[in-house]
């Protein structure tokens, strides 16, 4: 049923960690590029999107509005719709127990849908508007069960969905509820719940925070947490709260203008964050623990993705930019695990004589 | 505190409701419902009372003088007294007519017929009813399903070729006007190549009751008829159809639905269909209301022997009786479908049972 099989050779080594193990890695996601097609030129929402999940590993992506973050959820899932477009790349997903891997973009849908829920499942934004609203918890989780075991009865199936509610914290018997009579926060929850019925490796999950307060916020994360734990799935978690990511997220990438800009560990990109932008989102946001300093925003609006700037797309915003970065598009480049698509990191580009203060370290 | 009432509260205690407060909603609703029913059926009845006896004059007497004119016999004792109940009595007071006129209806005596003295109106209704049941009952539930089901295919697939084919058509097909369409299948069908009958329900050569050579004659006259009505209503449930499904395509749910990796066919029935078809489904309630009064213009073009075809007859000859049973008869038939249909959106729809 496996329609694709990838071949070692399409693992090409575009700055992600391709020195880890094929075998350790859940999806690889290789020069990914949706477009919108409209009547006009088409919009590159995502552009040569590389990366590796690890099995079991939270990688968080963050960005503003409009950086191709949704975009990037709904071609992972193969869920996006007209006028969306994947036009270049592949997401190859490992099957834990050593199946053939599985290029999700060129998988026929039948295959997909047998990967679906069982191997990769998603949270959405709004937990209010992903139940339907018209049918009980319990029946949303039943037909997702029996879809993918054939053997198992209404009964057994319910009962499943009472066991899973149980394990966000929301009581079984709230199965035979409709999803208007929950509350936001058990909305989000049961969506969850739902998300991991089946058992998946990998759960997309679409700011599945930002509709809630944040102390339910909080209790979430740490279910999620908990939950990953205890079953092993990967997560890809998107959000426009670096903050939150720093505490959740193994590793981080930063979306600009459809690209990845930074990738690294949580650490490294709140330690030592490496493209200006990274510097500049986490310069916006006060630290819980550390001492106070000085909060600056970043300058500017992100860009129209109907007319991207020449060169690195963020050149018309970066306070450190420099001769060449309206026309040189940097790639992104690993250095030890972490990645950065900037010139000022590349030493064949950076300018000789040390430009203004702004530059310099990572303050 | 404020003084105003609080709203339904929206977020609940984890747990929720108790099972006891949600059904104590749900039929709280439905009593409500039942209770505006009951109002509106009673001015309906009180309505029919009072204009009669608004009328300047005495209808009842003109009725008497009317009906001894045209059967020219004396009316007998019993029929004046059903007259004067239902149309004004000038001899007694209102409160006394009221309650000779609920004693009338509660024995289903809705008068005689003018026109076809001494026949008691509430047979004639009785005899039409079956007829336009049958009829308009069978082509709307039809014509909805067909085009709620074609409006659900245009609508999950809009753009395509299918849709960009089906939806404009079936807008310029259902805004040509009814009784062309039926004078012109008339014409076709039945004069120029004499497939179907030109009017009536029923072959009269053959007896009434359940035979096949019956059946099968009732089915050949209503054929044409039945053919007409559909074609003119189903283009109108598509269209609603087919654009609440656009619409209901893009939420969320559905699209979860679609990750979950449920079939298809799941996917546009139980998520898709199921939500866009709420709309509808009111406006289809409405059209169920609407049955028993008949398609007046059906009846009338097929010559088809229905409540509409009654009405429009007894509105020609002035047969005031007769159009009273008759709008009597409809606007109760109306109230009492779209109760059933507030029912069953109570079943549909969940979200409507804590609300008022």
């Amino acid at each position: 049923m496996v329609t694709q099989i990838m071949s070692d050779t399409d693992h090409d080594d575009a700055g992600t960690t391709a020195a880890r193990g094929a075998d350790g890695d859940v999806l690889r996601v290789t020069g990914l590029t949706v477009e919108y097609v409209t009547d006009g030129d088409p919009v590159r929402a995502c552009a040569d999107v590389t990366f590796t999940l690890r099995r079991g590993e939270i990688l968080g992506v963050a960005g503003e509005s409009g950086s191709g973050k949704s975009t990037l959820i709904t071609a992972l899932t193969r869920l996006q719709r007209p006028p969306a477009v994947t036009t270049a790349g592949s997401i190859v997903f490992q099957p834990r127990d050593g199946g053939a891997a599985v290029d999700l973009v060129t998988a026929s849908p039948r295959a997909l849908r047998a990967l679906r829920w069982t191997s990769l499942s998603i949270v959405l934004q709004s937990a209010m508007d992903a139940l339907n609203p018209v049918m009980r918890l319990g029946a949303q989780f039943a037909d997702a069960l029996r879809t993918h075991d054939r053997s198992l009865g209404n009964d057994a199936a319910w009962a499943r969905a009472a066991e899973l509610l149980a394990t966000v914290g929301i009581s079984g018997d709230r199965a035979r509820s409709y999803p208007h009579e929950l509350s936001g926060g058990m909305r989000q929850r049961a969506s969850i719940a739902l998300a991991l019925a089946c058992g998946p490796e990998l759960v997309v999950m679409d700011e599945p925070t930002t509709a809630v307060d944040v102390v339910m916020q909080r209790q979430i994360l740490a279910q999620v947490l908990r939950l990953r734990r205890t079953l092993g799935f990967a997560v890809v978690f998107v959000t426009h709260d670096l903050s939150l990511l720093l505490e959740l997220a193994d590793r981080i990438a930063i979306m600009y203008a459809g690209r990845i800009v930074e990738l690294g560990t949580a650490s490294e990109l709140y330690d030592d964050p490496r493209h200006p932008y990274t510097r500049g989102l986490r310069d916006s946001f006060p630290p819980l623990r550390a001492p106070l300093r000085r909060l600056t925003g970043i300058p500017g609006t992100p860009p129209d993705l109907r007319r991207p700037p020449s060169g690195c797309p963020f050149h018309p915003r970066c306070a450190a930019r420099f001769e060449g970065c309206d026309t040189h598009l940097p790639e992104l480049v690993t250095k030890g695990g972490h990645a950065v698509a900037c010139r000022l990191h590349d030493p064949t580009q950076r300018p000789q004589p040390a430009p203004g203060t702004s530059t310099g370290g990572a303050r | 505190m404020t003084t105003t009432e609080a709203p339904a509260p929206v977020r609940t205690a984890p747990g929720g409701p108790p099972a006891a407060v949600r059904a104590v909603r749900r039929w709280g609703f439905l009593l409500r419902r039942l209770g505006f029913y009951a109002a509106a059926a009673a001015a309906a009845i009180v309505l029919n009372f009072l204009l009669p006896r608004l009328m300047p004059g005495d209808p009842s007497s003109a009725i008497v003088e009317e009906l001894q004119r045209v059967s020219g016999q004396q009316v007998p004792p019993e029929t004046l007294e059903s007259i004067r109940a239902i149309f004004g009595d000038p001899d007694q007071n209102l409160g006394e007519q009221f309650l000779a006129y609920l004693g009338q209806l509660a024995r289903f005596d809705l008068g005689v017929s003018v026109v076809n003295f001494p026949v008691p109106v509430s047979e004639l209704v009785l005899q039409a009813l079956p007829w336009t049941l049958l009829l308009v009952g069978t082509t709307t539930v039809l014509a909805f399903v067909l085009g709620t089901g074609l409006g659900v295919i245009a609508g999950w697939k809009a753009g395509s070729r299918l849709d960009s084919i089906l939806t404009p058509l079936t807008a310029f097909l259902s805004s040509v006007p009814y009784f062309w369409v039926a004078l012109l299948a008339l014409w076709v069908f039945g004069f120029v190549l004499g497939w179907f009958p030109l009017s009536g329900g029923y072959d009269a050569n053959l007896a009434e009751g359940f035979n096949l050579p019956f059946l099968a004659s009732v089915m050949h006259y209503g054929a044409l008829p039945a053919a007409t009505i559909v074609f003119s209503a189903f283009g109108g449930w598509l269209l609603g159809m087919r654009n609440m499904t656009v619409t209901t395509v893009r939420e969320d749910y559905v699209l979860l639905a679609q990750a979950k990796g449920l079939s298809r066919g799941r996917v546009i029935l139980r998520y898709a269909a199921r939500n866009a078809m709420l709309p509808s489904f009111t406006g289809f309630a409405m059209a169920l209301g609407g049955v028993i009064g008949g398609a007046l213009l059906t009846e009338t073009v097929f010559s088809y022997p229905g409540i509409g075809y009654l009405l429009f007859e007894s509105l020609n000859k002035r047969d005031y009786p007769m159009m009273q049973g008759v709008f009597l008869i409809v606007t109760l038939a109306t109230l009492l479908a779209n109760l059933l249909a507030d029912s069953l959106y109570v079943v549909l729809d969940p979200r409507i049972r804590e609300q008022g």
